[in-house]
């Protein structure tokens, strides 16, 4: 009989998540998948919003006002970021495809300027709208 | 070679899902798509929010461009979040009954959606 150790060793476990520091290229790595994930949640709202619009001028005021209200305001810059920044981490993500920028510097500068105008395009975003 | 094929693959000889290339390729075109389209989206979008019906309809309901980009990019966004999605479950969910569950929710819900963004937009 073949024990579950025999088909699947038990193989070392690296890197250990609790205890590796990730480099900043894996932090933008997982925070890719968080704001798009994320981004589904606004998604959400937006066709809550075209979804009011089709029902009732009433209604559509109702969720107009929620979503451009302070709080409603604050959680769409949040979208907004991250917006951005997964539209430029994806730039990176095309660029790489193409063979380029993969080493290791190369790919830590592009992080930095990921972070840099994710930041700068929503500031540009909530001055504009 | 043989020795990285699971039991199970050996019995179905399947290999790979074979899928792979083309789930790469339409997360790539939708993302190239929305690298264009997001943007005007949401500039268009905070144009019309807190602005009142008159310039939300005006925006995308009597602007053949607003329509139109509303009509491509919410489908397209749907579609790029549902392939994004399948990867996390992938990855994450291992008990096989919920990750199988959950894929095909996420594959029923996504086309669902679609299908509900078009009647609405």
């Amino acid at each position: 009989m073949v024990t579950s150790e025999e088909r699947e060793p038990r193989r070392p476990l690296s890197p250990h998540l609790q205890i590796y520091r990730l480099p900043l290229t894996a932090k933008l790595s997982i925070t890719h998948r968080l704001t798009g994930v994320a981004l589904g949640g606004g998604l959400l709202l937006v066709l809550w919003w075209f979804t009011a619009l089709a029902i009732s001028p009433r209604y559509f005021a109702l969720v107009d006002g929620i979503l451009s209200s302070t709080f409603g305001g604050l959680v769409l810059l949040a979208a907004v970021w991250a917006f951005w920044f997964h539209f430029l981490n994806g730039l990176r993500h095309l660029v790489w495809d193409t063979g380029r920028g993969i080493e290791n510097r190369a790919a830590e500068r592009s992080a930095w300027a990921v972070i840099a105008l994710s930041l700068l395009l929503t500031l540009v975003t909530a001055l504009v709208a | 070679m043989p020795r990285f094929v699971t039991d199970r693959k050996k019995v179905h000889g399947l290999g790979s899902a074979r899928s792979g290339t083309s789930h790469w390729w339409q997360q790539r075109l939708t993302a190239l798509a929305l690298a264009v389209l997001g943007p005007i989206f949401i500039l268009l979008f905070a144009r019309a929010l807190g602005a009142g019906p008159d310039a939300a309809l005006a925006t995308f309901r009597h602007s053949a461009f607003g329509a139109f980009v509303a009509f491509v990019t919410l489908p397209v966004v749907i579609w790029h979040l549902k392939l994004g999605l399948q990867v996390v479950i992938e990855d994450y969910v291992h008990a096989p009954v919920l990750r199988t569950t959950l894929l095909v929710l996420n594959t029923l819900g996504s086309v669902g959606l679609i299908f509900y963004a078009i009647l609405i937009v």
